[in-house]
């Protein structure tokens, strides 16, 4: 290879084979050699080591994943394209996909971030819809370390740069903080998309004849090896040198190549789209091909590059942003390039579809690579490596903090509101452009998103969680109260959840503790999935989040997307509660538990104990009173219980809501416990008869457990009260970002 | 011949750009620097064999895009 | 009826909320794209928010180039209403049709949330409909929305009531002279519905349609 930046650093490059240093093992390399029947050209290796790599062939994880569920009646596109779809009725499909782009961002946060956006935009326009909405789910170590603030405002800046320059709106997210992300932040992006059923387009090839044209920005030497490199390694101290193989977006290019290809969907020029992500030129030409039974002559002569002299490795390893390959019907050749003039993009034919079942690359007039387009996709080796629950778990489940005394509430609560991770996010939220469209009904700074379908009484709701504490203290019960979190958000919307996705952000799975936290957490949003009837209709696996040792801890991010038909108008938001209405809790028994919960981490510095099992009875429960309720118009305000507990739940609504709040409680601990399925409501006097008959049929416990009014939030134990002034906890709670970051 | 640009910002005009990097600075230490602006710099690569003929298009070129009036001032050097 | 163009660049995004919007109000907007030199038959124009030509050299340096924009400028001289929204406000800056210029906001960040911005002029075709001191609740949705007029010719018509941006004088919306030509940084079409959360930015956009109806200058 010719890119001296890239690998070849501190390499005497006679010690090192060619093929470990593109991050294949022996024993790989050997199935390659077993496969051709010969040793592999350069450029062939290149292209195993970009498809076979962690990232794009999730070799240590997909044995496990075939465990979630994937059907249901709605689902048009399961896993295994670019991107999810739903139908939604009235001619209408939903595309929805998670991706991850972990080690990029610690590399370089701003580009690897912008990138990742882009990338995950053009996994949803690949599939013929046109982006509407992205989420980002985001994690870092501390703010008290400079590094961690460099890393939180280069990614914000990155999403917020790339996402309002292309035009799409990043209206909800979530960021969260913890020591084990210090030197492994993760950045996860949700994409939204909409299309007619008409316009639904797969990843195929045609028949031999048709033609190959790559779309979109020039190739040039961007992320060299990135899929191989970063995103399958861990990192030690001389990782900054990985450095030129993060990629750069361009978003103008990206908005030219949306519209570009709509308007080619919606002519109906392309049989198959196959956008370039990690593994560039090498998956696009294999994988379509691929599905379609078929093989392809690619010719690199006409690719459009960016940097003279490149050779064959680079430009099938290349990870340059911004392009599309678009599978044609010879005689539409000619339409599809004036589409791609008039839009200022570059367009080339670089190859025909062929019968052999081959991949042949050739430049120069030579063949530089010639393989079995299958072993691309599908020969990539499926580890089952091995698992073990680690020993540690039964201590950690054993170590419970025993409280001698009530603690001061109102001191604890202010903590807890003046928490970064805790506390307002609109110094993120407000950078994104998130009004763009004027879809949405409820943005950032709620549970779940609400969107509206325009022309239709449709909306769509969609909420994203993570968390990291939950699922280390046990995996498999944080992972599924994940997805009934989700799901109860976009029920408190009053949609129905129909689908998930999944996003698993976990460390190097060489280690038994780690496949094991893997195998759980599958396990886990199995079993809640299967308890509400929602596919999985898409995810991620980002492995090897590790750093000098040290494994992140296991972070599944959960996406649930919801149908709210018809919406309700308004529907129930934070700011809605006023002077007079009653505070209502919906849930299960108070319980005590208090591990994994907010309170612990911000008062004392502990994370212990066992989390308290999830439900599905109650589970159930709690998603048809709350769908009830919202559908009904019979509470402006719905807000789950998560982090914090119901005291930060309250908090939330009244300093939302510009009025205070009283809640009546007789164990302190019911205020910080953050076990599932429960939510709290503002519902006026006159509603409260109709409240309790909705609860009833819904069998979920529901009680008022206080009012709103004043402007303190007190907290009232049989006439001793605990109180918070009302504008003191608005500003705290205002600040806890903002000023870590000034 | 090579032409480069300087886009020059008129010191008239706010540069919250260049009072974050003094603030920056400042707070590494080098309390010495009193001010900082952002300028820009276009190098064109421009076919012409005599320099003054190149200058006078190239200033032409600022005058009618490069440059905002409004916000900046350009120089043009010629070299080769 | 009132025709309006409202103009697209590769990278313009607000166009399709920018249509809708005229439309809800009765007018028959249209999209035009930018390489059409022809603006006849319309009564007003309008060039909307978003990232023409990727904002580079300068937001709206390469816009004002377009073959549109000989037509445009041809109608804002004989007082038809052209309207500026965001983007489309620094593009007519850097044609020369509003003075002065939009630089980085103070704060160095992407800014989008809702503002209140006070009505300081009737005279202007943004603004005719509405009188002196109302205060409106638009959203605001720029990086480069720092207002700076260092010849102090422009009209401010709308300034915001509390400074988000660093804008001079506050400056929300800008006129010419004769006020048939208005920049406005915040987004009227964004604050055109209640349920989300304003509907205050109507009140402009009918004003703008009111003045296409008429003949010539407001």
């Amino acid at each position: 290879m010719s890119d001296p930046a890239t690998v070849e650093e501190d390499i005497t490059p006679a010690e090192i084979p060619l093929h470990q240093r593109l991050g294949l093992t022996d024993d790989e390399y050997d199935s390659i050699r077993r496969i051709l029947d010969r040793d592999p050209s350069q450029a062939e290796l290149a292209m195993y080591s970009v498809m076979w790599s962690e990232h794009c062939s999730y070799k240590s994880s997909r044995l496990h994943l075939r465990r979630l569920p994937t059907a249901a009646p709605w689902v048009v596109v399961g896993p295994g394209e670019n991107a999810g779809v739903i139908d939604i009725g009235d001619g209408w499909y939903a595309a929805l996909r998670i991706e991850s782009h972990n080690h990029p961002s610690w590399v370089e946060p701003y580009q690897g971030a912008a990138t990742g956006v882009g990338g995950i935009i053009r996994d949803v326009f690949t599939m013929g819809a046109r982006p509407i909405a992205l989420w980002d789910s985001i994690r870092f170590g501390p703010l008290g370390q400079s590094r961690n603030r460099y890393l939180l405002k280069g990614v914000v800046g990155g999403i917020a740069g790339y996402g309002n320059a292309v035009g799409v709106p990043t209206v909800g997210g979530e960021i969260g903080f913890a020591e084990q992300y210090t030197n492994n932040p993760l950045v996860n992006v949700m994409c939204l998309g909409l299309m007619r059923r008409e316009q639904l387009v797969l990843a195929r090839s045609g028949p031999p004849g048709t033609r190959a044209i790559l779309l979109g920005a020039a190739t040039g030497r961007d992320g060299i090896g990135g899929a191989s490199l970063l995103a399958s390694a861990s990192f030690d101290a001389n990782s900054g040198r990985k450095r030129p193989s993060v990629q750069v977006g361009d978003p103008f290019e990206e908005k030219k190549l949306i519209e570009a290809c709509l308007e080619l969907y919606e002519r109906g020029l392309v049989i198959g789209v196959q956008d370039l992500g990690a593994a560039g030129l090498s998956c696009a030409a294999a994988e379509p091909v691929a599905k379609s039974g078929m093989g392809i002559d690619l010719d690199l002569d006409q690719v459009h590059v960016r940097e003279p002299d490149m050779n064959a490795v680079e430009m099938l390893m290349s990870e340059s942003q911004e392009r599309m390959m678009a599978f044609v019907s010879p005689d539409k050749v000619d339409q599809v390039l004036a589409v791609a003039s008039k839009w200022e993009i570059m367009a080339a034919v670089v190859g025909t579809v062929a019968h052999h079942k081959e991949v042949r690359v050739s430049q120069y007039g030579e063949v530089v690579a010639r393989l079995p387009a299958q072993s691309l996709v599908e020969g990539a080796p499926r580890y089952e490596r091995p698992s073990g629950e680690p020993q540690w778990m039964e201590d950690l489940w054993s170590n419970t903090v025993k409280f001698v005394a009530q603690p001061a509430i109102a001191t604890a609560l202010m903590q807890m509101l003046d928490e970064p991770g805790l506390g307002s996010k609109a110094w993120a939220y407000q950078q994104y452009d998130h009004m763009l469209f004027l879809n949405t009904v409820v943005g950032p700074g709620h549970d779940a998103t609400l969107l509206r379908v325009q022309g239709t009484s449709k909306g769509l709701a969609l909420s994203v969680d993570g968390d990291g504490r939950l699922c280390h203290l046990d995996p498999r019960r944080g992972a599924a109260r994940l997805v009934y979190e989700g799901a109860l958000q976009v029920a408190l919307t009053g949609a129905k959840p129909m689908a998930v996705v999944d996003n698993l952000n976990l460390g190097n799975p060489e280690k038994t503790e780690v496949m094991w936290q893997l195998r759980e957490t599958i396990e886990g949003i199995a079993e809640a999935c299967e308890a509400l009837g929602l596919p999985v209709i898409g995810g991620n696996v980002s492995l090897y989040n590790e750093t000098d040792g040290i494994d992140i801890l296991p972070t599944p991010v959960v996406g649930v997307l919801g149908l709210a038909d018809p919406m309700p108008r308004p529907p129930p938001l934070l700011d809605r509660a006023e002077s007079g209405m009653e505070l209502w809790l919906f849930g299960t028994e108070w319980t005590i538990n208090l591990a994994g919960s907010a309170f612990e981490l911000v008062t004392f510095a502990h994370v212990g104990g066992r989390p308290t099992a999830p439900d599905p009875t109650a589970a159930r429960a709690a998603l048809q009173a709350g769908h009830a309720l919202a559908q009904g118009g019979l509470a402006p305000v719905l807000h789950d219980i998560s982090g914090g507990g119901l005291a930060i739940a309250v908090a939330e609504v009244a300093i939302a809501s510009g009025v205070g709040a009283t809640v009546r409680y007789s164990d302190w601990r019911h205020l910080f416990c953050e076990d599932p399925h429960r939510f709290i409501a503002a519902i006026p006097a006159a509603n409260t008869t109709r409240v309790a008959e909705v609860a009833a049929a819904s069998g979920i416990p529901a009680a008022p457990i206080g009012e709103f009014g004043g402007s303190e939030i007190v907290f009232d134990r049989n006439g001793v009260r605990a109180a918070l002034d009302l504008d003191v906890a608005r500003r705290t709670w205002d600040q806890a970002l903002r000023r870590r970051l000034a | 011949m090579i032409a480069r640009i300087e886009i020059i910002r008129r010191p008239e005009i706010a540069d919250p750009e260049g009072v974050t990097v003094v603030r920056a600075l400042h707070d590494l230490g080098f309390n010495e620097v009193i001010r900082a602006r952002f300028d820009r710099v276009i190098t064109l690569e421009v076919s012409g064999s005599s320099t003054e003929a190149v200058k006078a298009k190239v200033n032409e070129m600022c005058r009618q895009l490069l440059a905002n009036p409004v916000l900046e001032d350009f120089r043009v050097v010629i070299g080769e | 009826m009132n025709r309006i163009a409202v103009v697209v660049f590769p990278g313009t995004n607000c166009e399709q909320d920018t249509v809708r919007s005229l439309r809800s109000l009765g007018a028959e907007a249209e999209l035009v794209w930018h390489r059409q030199d022809r603006l006849d038959d319309f009564d007003g124009v309008v060039l909307p928010g978003g990232f023409a030509h990727g904002d580079y050299l300068r937001t709206g340096a390469i816009a004002r180039l377009s073959p549109v924009m000989g037509p445009l400028t041809e109608m804002a001289r004989h007082g038809r209403p052209v309207l500026g929204i965001c983007n489309g406000f620094q593009i007519l800056c850097e044609a020369g049709l509003l003075p002065g210029a939009l630089i980085a906001n103070a704060g160095l960040a992407f800014i989008c949330r809702w503002v209140e911005v006070e009505v300081i002029s009737e005279r202007s075709m943004l603004t005719s409909l509405l009188h002196p001191g109302q205060i409106l609740k638009i959203p605001l949705n720029s990086y480069k929305g720092n207002y700076v007029d260092p010849g102090r010719s422009g009209r401010v018509v709308m300034r915001y009531v509390d400074d988000p941006n660093g804008s001079q004088d506050q400056a929300a919306a800008v006129s010419n002279q004769e006020g048939n030509v208005v920049g406005v940084m915040p987004h009227p079409e964004r604050g055109s519905d209640e349920l989300l959360g304003s509907s205050d930015g109507l009140a402009l956009l009918e004003s703008f349609l009111a003045a296409s109806r008429v003949g010539a200058g407001v």
